[in-house]
Parts: C-alpha cells; sequence; structure tokens
C-alpha cells in the first residue's frame, strides 16, 4: 500500500483531513484578523493590507492559468486594466454604485479575455505567451492613444465614489470602510475560485497543464476548455482592477503594460504556483517586502531579482509553497 | 497505387461475414515530404474482433494510429467508422465517436493519482468537463467507477497513489484503464508490452484476452512480441512500407513467403 | 516623396540596427532554448559602459566600441555559468522567469552605479554633421549605424556558413547530442553562444549609445522589439531576423510618419498577426 505522494486535489486520509480542519480554522481566524486590522495599526497599514488584498486576487486569477492550467501569460494586466478604466469610467460618467459598478467591470474584463483568449489558446508554450504579450501591449497601446476615451497617459482621476448598493450604508471614503469591503468581496471571490479549481473542470485543468494531449483523447476540446480558464482568471483580474481604481484614485496605462503583467507572475512564483493560497502570500510578501525595502533604497528592484532568480532555481515551490510542503512531508 | 497483396481469404472476421466492419479503411495515406509513412492502406475492422498489426519498424504502424485517432492528418484516404465518416477529424472529436488509443511511450497524468487518472476519463465521457462548481473529491460514485475500473487491471491497491511514482508496467496498465474509462468501442493498442517484464506481459495478454471475450469493445494491437500477437489476434494483418503487405489467420501468416522476405533476418518465433 | 525617403531612411537605420540584437537572442534561443529576457539588460549595458569608458576613463569613441562590448561578454559568461546553467532542461517558463529576474538586477544596478538620471555620449568627431541625401538632410552617424549592422551581418553570416566554429554552433544548435556524440564540447559550446549573444547585444548598445538617451529602462524597450522581430522573422531564423528586423523598423519609421494616431499599436499588431497566421514565424526552418 502505499503512502504518501496523495496530491492535494484529493484528501484521502484521516491524517490529511485534520490537517485540512486546522488550515480551515486557521483561515478563519486569520480572516478575523484581518477584519479587525483597522482597528489596531495605523492607517498606512490600511492601504498597504488593501493593496495586498488586491494583488493577492490579481495573482490568484493569473495562477488559474498559469499554475493550475501551465499556461503562462505576459498579458494578464490587461483585464485588471480594463476593470479599472471601466470602473473609472462608469463612476465618473453615470455615478452607479459600487457594486454594479464591479459588476460591470468583472463583464466587460470577461469579455475582452473572451476575444483575446478565443485567439490565443490556440498556440503553446513560448508561442501563447508571446502572443499574450502583444495582445497586452495592444491593449496599452489602445489605452495609451485612445484618449478621447481614456485621457492617455494622464488616465483618468477625479471620480467619485458614490454609495455602494444593496441598500448598504457605507462610508466608501473612509479607507476602513472601503479596506472592509475589498475584503469581504476578495474573500468571496477566493472561496468561488477555490471552489472552481476544486471542480471536475479544475480536475481537467491540472490534467491539461499536465498532458494536454491525453486529455484531448479522452475526448475533451482543450481548446475550449483553456478559452474558459482564460476567461475566468480575465474576469477575476478584472474584478480586482474594478476595486482597484478608487482604491488608487487613478486608473492610467501602466496599469496595463507589461510590467504591470509581470507583477502577478512574480507574486506567484514567490509564494508558490502549487497552493492556492500560495499567490496570496506571495503578494504579501511582495507588497510588504516592498514597503520595507523601499523606505531604505530605491533598489527595490534588484532585490527582487536576485530573490526571484533564487526562487527559482532552489525553490521552485515558492516560500509558501516549500513551507506546506515540508509540513505536509512530515506527516 | 497498386492494390495490396493479400495471402489469404480474411477479409472478414471468422463469424458469419453478413456484419458491417465496425471500421474501413481505404487507401488512407500519409506523406511527409517526400516520405510515405503510410501509403495506401486498405483495411477492415469487424466488430469485437482482436486484430494484430505487425511490422519491421519504420512499417507506420504508429502513423497508421495517428492517423486513425486524429493526431495526424491523412493525405488521402479515407476512414469510416461505424458507419460515419471521420477521416481527419479532431482527435477530441474521435475520441468521443468511440475509438481510443494507448500510446507507445506512457501518456499518464504524473501528480495525479491513479483514481484520479481514471476520473479524468470518466468526467469526460460523463459530460461532467465543465461543470464549474460541484466537489470533484465529495463524488463518491465517481470514486467508486474509476475504482471498478482499476480493479479490472489489477491496480486498485494503487488508487490513491501518484501516478507518476508507479512502476513502468504499472503506469502502461494505468493507461489501458484510462483508454477503457472513455468507453471505446475500438481500443487502439500501441505496443502494450514494450519494456514489461514477461510476468507483466502475460497479465496485459490475459487481461485483453478477457476484455475481448466480454464482447465490449473490438481492439486493434500493433506488437513486436510474436507470442503475443499469436496469444490474442483473431487476425494479423502484416505492414511492410505503408502498406498492408499480408493478412490472415496465424497459420497463414506463418507460412506466407512474402512476409518472411519482408521480416528478413528477423526471427520468426 | 522626401518624408518617403526619410521614413525609409529612419526605418533602414532602426531595422538594422534591431537586427544586430535580435539576431543575437534568436542565436542564443537557437543553441540554447532560452529566451533571454536579460538580452535588452545587456544591450543597456553596453550603452552605459560606453559612457562609463568615455567619461570617466576619457577614451575616445573607437577604443570604448571594441572594448565595451567585450565587458558585456565576459560578463555574461560568469551569469551564463552562475545562473543560467542552473535552468536548462527545465520548462522554458523557467528560463524566461530567471532571465526576467535578471533583467530586473541589471536594471536596478545601472542605476546603483550611473544613477537614474539620462547620460548622453557624443559621436567621434569623424562622425558627426550631416549629409545631404537626394535633398533630404540625414545624420552622417545614422548612416554609420546602418554600414556597422550590415558589417555585422555579413561577419556573422559569415562565421557560420564558412568558419569551422560556425559549422560547430550550428551543429549543437539542430542537435545537442548528436553533436555530443562527435566529440564536440557542448557545454563550452553554449556558453560560447551565450557570450557572442551578448556581444552583439553590447555591440549594439556601443553603437546606439551615441543616438539614443542613455537612462534606465531602454533595456525594457528594447527586449520587446526585439520579441517582436524574432516572432515575425521566425524563431532559429537567421534571414527571418533580418526581414523581422525590417518589417518593424518599417513599422517604426512609416507609423510613426504617416499614422500617428495609431502607431503605437502597430508593432504589436504586427506580432499578433504573424503569430496567428504563422506562429512559426514567416521564414522559420521546418525544423524549428
Amino acid at each position: 500500500m502505499a503512502s504518501g505522494g496523495e496530491t492535494v486535489l484529493a484528501p484521502a486520509r484521516a491524517g490529511r483531513r485534520a490537517l485540512h480542519v486546522a488550515t480551515g480554522a486557521l483561515l478563519v481566524v486569520l480572516l478575523a484578523a484581518l477584519w479587525l486590522l483597522p482597528g489596531w495599526v495605523p492607517y498606512f497599514y490600511v492601504f498597504v493590507a488593501t493593496r495586498i488584498l488586491l494583488m493577492g486576487l490579481f495573482a490568484a486569477s493569473f495562477n488559474l492559468i498559469f499554475g493550475y492550467g501551465g499556461m503562462l501569460s505576459f498579458g494578464h494586466a490587461a483585464f485588471f486594466g480594463a476593470g479599472a478604466y471601466t470602473s473609472a469610467l462608469v463612476l465618473l460618467h453615470f455615478g452607479w454604485p459600487l457594486v454594479a459598478v464591479i459588476v460591470a467591470a468583472t463583464i466587460v474584463a470577461a469579455l475582452l479575455a473572451w476575444v483575446i483568449g478565443a485567439f490565443c489558446v490556440r498556440l503553446d508554450e513560448v508561442y501563447f505567451a508571446m502572443l499574450t504579450l502583444a495582445f497586452g501591449m495592444m491593449v496599452y497601446a489602445v489605452v495609451h492613444q485612445w484618449r478621447s476615451l481614456t485621457n492617455g497617459s494622464d488616465g483618468i482621476a477625479g471620480f467619485p465614489l458614490g454609495r455602494f448598493g444593496l441598500g448598504l450604508d457605507l462610508q466608501l471614503a473612509d479607507p476602513a470602510v472601503y479596506y472592509r469591503v475589498v475584503l469581504v468581496v476578495v474573500a468571496l471571490a477566493a472561496v468561488v475560485l477555490h471552489r472552481i479549481t476544486r471542480s471536475p473542470f479544475g480536475l481537467l485543468l491540472t490534467a491539461i497543464r499536465q498532458n494536454a494531449e491525453r486529455v484531448s483523447f479522452c475526448g475533451v476540446n482543450v481548446r475550449r476548455h483553456r478559452l474558459i480558464a482564460f476567461v475566468i482568471a480575465g474576469a477575476f483580474a478584472g474584478l480586482a482592477g474594478a476595486l482597484f481604481a478608487p482604491f488608487n484614485r487613478v486608473a492610467n496605462p501602466d496599469m496595463v503594460h507589461w510590467t504591470q503583467s509581470a507583477q502577478p507572475v512574480l507574486m506567484t512564483i514567490l509564494g508558490g504556483t502549487g497552493y492556492f493560497l500560495g499567490p496570496f502570500f506571495g503578494a504579501a510578501i511582495f507588497v510588504l517586502l516592498e514597503t520595507w525595502i523601499t523606505t531604505y533604497t530605491e533598489r527595490w528592484m534588484l532585490f527582487l531579482g536576485v530573490v526571484l532568480a533564487v526562487l527559482v532555481i532552489f525553490f521552485r515551490r515558492g516560500i509558501f509553497g516549500t513551507i506546506v510542503d515540508g509540513l505536509a512531508r512530515r506527516r | 497505387m497498386t492494390p495490396p497483396r493479400r495471402t489469404a481469404v480474411a477479409e472478414g472476421s471468422r463469424a458469419a461475414g453478413d456484419v458491417a466492419p465496425l471500421l474501413s479503411v481505404r487507401g488512407l495515406s500519409k506523406r511527409f515530404g517526400g516520405v510515405r509513412a503510410v501509403d495506401g492502406i486498405d483495411l477492415d475492422v469487424q466488430p469485437h474482433e482482436t486484430v494484430a498489426l505487425i511490422g519491421p519498424n519504420g512499417a507506420g504502424k504508429t502513423t497508421f494510429y495517428n492517423l486513425l485517432s486524429g493526431r495526424m492528418q491523412p493525405t488521402t484516404g479515407t476512414v469510416v467508422f461505424d458507419g460515419r465518416d471521420v477521416t481527419g477529424l479532431a482527435p477530441h472529436e474521435i475520441s468521443r465517436l468511440g475509438i481510443s488509443r494507448s500510446f507507445q511511450i506512457t501518456n499518464i497524468f504524473p501528480e495525479l493519482t491513479a483514481r484520479e487518472n481514471v476520473e479524468v476519463a470518466l468526467t469526460a465521457v460523463h459530460g461532467r468537463a465543465l461543470r464549474l462548481f460541484s466537489r470533484a473529491a465529495a463524488d463518491s460514485a465517481l470514486h467508486e467507477e474509476a475504482d471498478a475500473l482499476l480493479a479490472r487491471l489489477g491496480l486498485v491497491a494503487l488508487a490513491t497513489t501518484r501516478a507518476g511514482t508507479l512502476s513502468y508496467g504499472d503506469k502502461r496498465l494505468l493507461e489501458i484503464a484510462i483508454v477503457l474509462a472513455t468507453r471505446p468501442r475500438l481500443v487502439l493498442l500501441d505496443e502494450p508490452t514494450a519494456g514489461m517484464t514477461p510476468e507483466e506481459t502475460r497479465g496485459v495478454v490475459e487481461l485483453v484476452r478477457q476484455l475481448a471475450a466480454s464482447t465490449q469493445y473490438t481492439f486493434l494491437i500493433t506488437e513486436h512480441d510474436m507470442e503475443v500477437v499469436f496469444g490474442l489476434a483473431d487476425r494479423i494483418v502484416v505492414l511492410h512500407r505503408g502498406r498492408v503487405l499480408a493478412q490472415g489467420s496465424a497459420d497463414e501468416i506463418r507460412v506466407s513467403r512474402e512476409v518472411r522476405e519482408a521480416y528478413l533476418g528477423e526471427p520468426d518465433d | 516623396m522626401q518624408g518617403i525617403l526619410a521614413a525609409l531612411l529612419n526605418s533602414l537605420e532602426i531595422g538594422l540596427l534591431l537586427f544586430v540584437i535580435a539576431v543575437g537572442l534568436n542565436i542564443v534561443f537557437g543553441v540554447l532554448n532560452v529566451i533571454n529576457f536579460a538580452h535588452g539588460g545587456l544591450y543597456m549595458l553596453g550603452a552605459y559602459f560606453t559612457y562609463a569608458l568615455v567619461s570617466y576613463a576619457g577614451l575616445p569613441f573607437w577604443p570604448a566600441l571594441v572594448l565595451a562590448p567585450l565587458a558585456v561578454a565576459l560578463l555574461s559568461i560568469l551569469l551564463e555559468r552562475i545562473v543560467l546553467q542552473r535552468v536548462y532542461g527545465r520548462d522554458v517558463s523557467d528560463s524566461l522567469l530567471v532571465t526576467f529576474a535578471l533583467l530586473l538586477v541589471i536594471d536596478d544596478a545601472v542605476q546603483i552605479v550611473w544613477g537614474s538620471g539620462i547620460h548622453v555620449v557624443a559621436p567621434p568627431p569623424s562622425l558627426r554633421g550631416t549629409v545631404e541625401v537626394f535633398g533630404i538632410t540625414y545624420p552622417l552617424y545614422s548612416f554609420f549605424v546602418m554600414g556597422a549592422a550590415l558589417a555585422a551581418m555579413l561577419a556573422l553570416w559569415l562565421f557560420f556558413a564558412r568558419t569551422r566554429a560556425g559549422r560547430i554552433v550550428r551543429a549543437a544548435a539542430i542537435d545537442r547530442r548528436m553533436a555530443e556524440g562527435i566529440g564536440i564540447n557542448v557545454p563550452r559550446v553554449v556558453t560560447g553562444v551565450f557570450a557572442l549573444g551578448a556581444w552583439m547585444a553590447g555591440a549594439a548598445g556601443v553603437v546606439a549609445a551615441p543616438m539614443r538617451a542613455i537612462a534606465p529602462g531602454m533595456g525594457d524597450r528594447i527586449i520587446i522589439d526585439a520579441f517582436i522581430v524574432v516572432v515575425i522573422g521566425g524563431l532559429g531564423s537567421f534571414p527571418g531576423t533580418l526581414l523581422g528586423a525590417l518589417v518593424l523598423g518599417a513599422i517604426y519609421g512609416f507609423g510613426g510618419r504617416y499614422l500617428p494616431q495609431v502607431n503605437l499599436v502597430l508593432p504589436y499588431l504586427g506580432m499578433a498577426l504573424v503569430l496567428l497566421l504563422r506562429p512559426r514565424g514567416l521564414l522559420a526552418r521546418r525544423a524549428a
């Protein structure tokens, strides 16, 4: 009877179950602590935490297609930016409640992902990465040059944050309140995303990463499967972007540049692609490190580059991934 | 194109031949630049037959499989399966229509457990590939079905083992389990016993014999191991240089002069 | 008419320089199967080293033209040995990520050493000024750039087609194990090829230095251009790189002048079109 070597998809034995219950309990505690955060830290850290949550969602959406689906995209910021710009434009011109805004922005991002994805999933590996880069930069170029819509390189600013909607009377201008809204939305989004990874769809997606050809010989239209994953990832990235624009007070083309696309890649590698929470932890590490290091020096990129190289070479499972692997092995 | 030579009667099966063939291949060719890997194959496979496809290396067996399963597009020719023209369809479409294949180089999902490997195929077969919100791990009916299939191959004890850590022989069996999970009518096995120990080979032979006897499946098997071939095949088709050189029963093939010439120096059994 | 001529010259200048940069990237991919994000950083280092040699060491331009690329090549050997060798044989994503990390490091390193401002290198006295060509005035230095690129192209072609070393590299690119089997020291060839690619990037940086603003971020911009060239021309194809470079040069030269409203999107549109219609590039070899 074999021991060890089970995957994260199939909790099979009692010991594994205990680990999961413990993890669940830990998460509840963590969420509670996060909820209470504004009570015991200065506002600066509330801003940091908001940023971590949104970047975490952005990175987790990327990890759906990268860690689970095996598709390295260099244009994921296009959907983040689409969400951000939709959010900014709708708030600026129509003043909808925030709930409606983020729904609209998510839909726009999903549609964009459908169009771009339809082209990109025809290609594999390196060519897929290059094509996503090309489309991402095309979106950047359009956003940059379509001044009448997007205000070009100046970006869109000064959009008012009105009501939240759903009958809830929330002071969105208060950073602590906005932070809690983000926390709830991101937590819900994470639950949905996690559910998707554990679904039959998710099982097939990881199978495609491991052996796409075999999956197609089981009767699955791999291209279509990848496209759907791409759209879901784009939608969640758009959701993150939609909440990011009001937080950032401005939507600008940099949000769509390929260097922005590199962020979820870095965060996911930092945290680890093999576990669902990896990207969230990667985002936390990334943002905290950046916040900390930039108080001492501007040379944050150098540090990040070194850390990234070390991780890819020696700790391919990421920081979170290596820790969890180590814990799981001890059982 | 010269018609393939036949040394025996066997155009049909041993049963009374008024049943339409399950698979009907006509004039199938595949050219790569100047090379004719498959050069005008005509072949019929009757339902519930076990046909062995043999031939020296480079005879075109794997290319033929690639053409049948949709992995490659034929240059010319047609493939008709169960009355339906499947020439040039995509692999996933052909799989859905009822043709499944194993590969010469074992093709499984190394990071998934053996059970999950089979469940991938079952999920697809049950049409649940796009179910986004149900929990795969909670589907006990699926687990049972997968385990039943694994049991048929003697792998159920390894159900929760990571497939990448399985022995070579077990991996090949697992791939057969995946193939069977897709509920095929025609099973293409590509050198199923390659690299196996004699004991494992006997196991595979016994397994295929049982599966064939259940008349659920029709088998097409490529093999180099002549014992396996003679032990399993109702009919043997010999390929040489992309063409059908001879077809017939084991005895007919054994005495065929063309076959022996083609296998120049290759030991007959 | 003059507008077209100016655009044409512009396109040639941009295109030929892009060729020198992109061909290094393509050669490295052909032999190492690595897509080197840091290639843009090496180009940038070529420019910065030139600035350093000219400003601090007081060297004239010509010795700098020889020394700077050598320095870049030497540095690249170090990088290949210490970093890159560890990800050979892994997923292509890993080499992309590692070389991207190197680019980040180089980006910041130049800022540590030379600050984040813009630096300038003047062209050598013999190449300053302008010439009259068919009624338009064009910088003399630009013609030097085109000439130097053509010379490099010719030298490279001769290297691969006529020299033994070139043949060895081509053998290693086609089939590594086979090359090892006939006694070629593949790891050394690999390092050598990487250094050659780095040398070309560095040389392009030196040549470009008097023409462009030497500033952080020039590596980021150029690497995307190099990717576009390689994609359009075909991964692993030498004539394809030239074609791709000229096409992109034309897009910049003519797009910038005649389609300023949409010129930013054109290079990426071109890249996407090629990837979709002929993913292996316009002139890719079958073996690729």
